[in-house]
């Protein structure tokens, strides 16, 4: 029951991460239909942009800092050179581009900034917590903690800015209805840019956190694409949805990884380790036979 | 002057309805296949066959694949590399296990099992489409690796799931040399795009576009979606397995699941959208196009790095590629969706004119 629960713990804190990503494609699909493929890129470019620029012996605020105005910028130019032009073609095209986005940044940001792995230090150490090791025995680790600290106050700050803020209440009335929000005078094009840089800075925050845990590598790349099935459990328009989804995918594919192996192999024989890999996907392909709007998206309603 | 179709009446039902309406189409075709049947293997050499033509058909097979799955019935799909591992295993067991099976019957058979795997990956299209099928094809691409690398009896117990190909006998005669592998594959490919430039413009392939362009009314006008979306998974599925197979037989030889990567499924999904969606020719270009687009890379790039006196790496050259990838598509997206079989349209417009400005 003790590992049980380790396992389920650590899985929900490694589904934060999962979540930080999933919502930096939410932001994106949320105000302009986009569904963005290149986030996962996106984050890559992030984290490689910080260790980048402390490569050259910058401190890390300052990096930070540099590494969110190439996110920005970068926001800006893909709204303004590929998607503006893509105005009124089908989502589909649109999704395309972005997997062309993708590779774009992915053969541009090693170049700039280096291909071999590297590490990240943010200050936080990934070890253990003494006290929960001593007191229950079970292995929980500051850094996951820390992470999942970082992603709430992350969701809420973001949470209040579109609540309470007139720039969050444009993106939200941009989300809900395009030609609406234009005729009342919201300029589209500025609130895409913005929340393309909102976008860039989630992928900066998520980019900084894998980097620290994994080093910043290629691989990065890879692991955003679970951030796809987290979206299908939540649904793809909900903020809350995207972390819901985060916890679930990641509890289950760790408990999966665990326990199912062993049945499996008792079954067919043999070893069939790396479940990882693919559960997710599979899980949310049965759950869209359930439910295909997700748990927290909105039911879609097809008009002839 | 030279191409136009003035002049050419067509007298029976017969003649209306062929596959190239118009005397120079045919002739051009006929002549292309003379030149590929009857030229080629006379003046390529061994480099010419085992790095460029084989590759080229094959890849050309499974763009076709996907160009009936994605271009013509609108179902986005990222895993059309793991359909093309089902075939490759498929026809390795189909040759092992079943006594004197007939090559060319364990490639239709390779065809078939991809065919009915994906089916079963196909059947969410009909609830989900758009990206939720896109991220259902993932769970196809992943899943079907990971099967095949873990259940050792889809490699006959041999160690990471790797096969070797077994020799390709036809009749008694095997063919071994890269030149009979090319006539074998291009015989292949050949009959396989006849086929579907002749189902595209059945009713099937009317269904299957209607559903592309919008399926709720095509539903109301009476297509049945869910026969035709798995139809088009089915036949989509089918040509990726044939191209699996031929790429394990006369391609590479032997293979492992890993190699058929879902950044191979990218590579078969940009080879249709830069050669053009819902486009049978289109297949067969962008599949050259993106085939020759690092070997061209890899010859003019250290070259202009030496003329500018450039430091340069091998890594370089491969990221410039995908750089120049992912640019090439956001390029053909945004200035011409439809790819460079719509180039090609345009230039038979041009030449039908031609010299005559109207």
């Amino acid at each position: 029951m003790r590992f049980f629960l380790e396992v389920l713990i650590s899985g929900l804190l490694s589904g934060v991460m999962y979540s930080l990503v999933a919502l930096g494609f939410v932001l994106i699909y949320k105000a302009s239909g986009v569904f963005n493929f290149a986030q996962g890129a996106m984050v890559y470019l992030a984290a490689l942009s910080v260790v980048g620029v402390m490569e050259k012996g910058a401190p890390l605020w300052l990096a930070v800092i540099v590494a969110f105005i190439v996110m920005t910028l970068f926001g800006i130019a893909t709204e303004k050179f590929v998607l503006r032009k893509l105005v009124n073609q089908p989502p589909i095209a649109l999704f395309m581009a972005t997997i062309g986005l993708a590779f774009f940044i992915e053969g541009l940001a090693p170049m700039v900034f280096g291909s071999d792995p590297r590490a990240l230090d943010i200050g936080i150490v990934d070890e253990p917590i003494e006290a929960i090791l001593n007191r229950w025995g079970m292995v929980i680790s500051k850094f996951d903690l820390a992470a999942a600290a970082i992603a709430a106050v992350l969701v809420t700050s973001l949470a209040l800015f579109f609540q309470y803020t007139r720039i969050g209440r444009a993106l939200r009335a941009v989300a809900d209805d395009h030609q609406a929000a234009l005729s009342i005078g919201i300029p589209l094009q500025h609130i895409w840019a913005i929340v393309w840089g909102v976008a860039g800075f989630v992928a900066l925050v998520a980019g900084m956190l894998w980097g620290a845990r994994n080093g910043v590598q290629f691989a990065l790349t890879f692991t955003a694409l679970k951030a796809l099935p987290v979206l299908i459990i939540g649904g793809f328009t909900s903020v809350p949805g995207a972390i819901v989804g985060g916890l679930i995918i990641g509890a289950s594919e760790k408990l999966a990884e665990i326990y199912l192996p062993p049945l499996m192999q008792s079954a067919f024989g043999g070893n069939f380790g790396g479940i990882e890999g693919w559960f997710p996907y599979v899980l949310a392909l049965g759950f869209l036979l359930v439910r295909p709007e997700g748990l927290f998206g909105e039911k879609h309603i097809d008009r002839v | 002057m030279l191409y136009r179709e003035a002049g050419q009446f067509k007298s029976s039902y017969a003649a209306d309805q062929q596959l190239f309406p118009i005397l120079q189409d045919r002739v051009g075709v006929l002549l292309l296949l003379a030149v590929a049947f009857g030229v080629v293997p006379l003046v390529a050499g061994e480099y010419w066959f085992s790095a460029i033509l084989i590759p080229f058909l094959i890849f050309s097979l499974a763009a076709l694949g996907l160009n009936i799955l994605t271009g013509y019935a609108g179902q986005l799909s990222l895993g059309s590399a793991a359909f093309m591992a089902v075939g490759a295993y498929a026809a390795y067991n189909f040759q092992l296990r079943v006594d004197g099976i007939p090559i060319l019957l364990s490639f239709i058979g390779a065809g078939l099992t991809a065919a009915g795997v994906g089916i079963v990956f196909g059947l969410p299209s009909l609830w989900i489409k758009g990206f939720y099928l896109a991220v259902a094809t993932l769970a196809a691409q992943f899943f079907i690796v990971w099967c095949l690398t873990k259940f050792p009896w889809f490699s006959n117990y041999s160690s990471s799931g790797v096969i070797s190909a077994q020799k390709v006998v036809i009749l008694g005669h095997t063919f071994a040399s890269p030149r009979e592998k090319y006539l074998l594959v291009l015989g292949i490919v050949t009959v396989l795009a006849l086929m579907a430039k002749n189902l595209v413009r059945s009713s099937t392939g009317r269904a299957w576009m209607a559903v592309r362009d919008m399926d709720v009314a095509a539903e109301v006008i009476g297509i049945r979606l869910l026969p035709t979306k798995l139809l088009a998974f089915a036949v989509s599925s089918f040509y990726c397995g044939v191209a699996g197979a031929l790429y394990a037989f006369c391609y590479l030889g032997s293979v492992e699941p890993d190699g058929f990567s879902l950044d191979m499924s990218f590579r078969i999904l940009f080879m249709i959208i830069i050669g053009g969606m819902g486009s049978i020719l289109g297949s067969f270009l962008g599949a050259a196009f993106i085939l020759l687009l690092p070997i061209l890379l890899d010859i003019v790039l250290p070259w202009l790095a030496g003329l500018f006196g450039l430091p340069f790496s091998n890594a370089t050259v491969s990221h410039i590629q995908i750089l120049v990838f992912g640019t090439l598509i956001m390029f053909f997206l945004i200035v011409e969706p439809h790819g460079l079989a719509r180039l090609w349209q345009i230039g038979k417009e041009k030449l039908r004119l031609w010299p005559f400005p109207h």
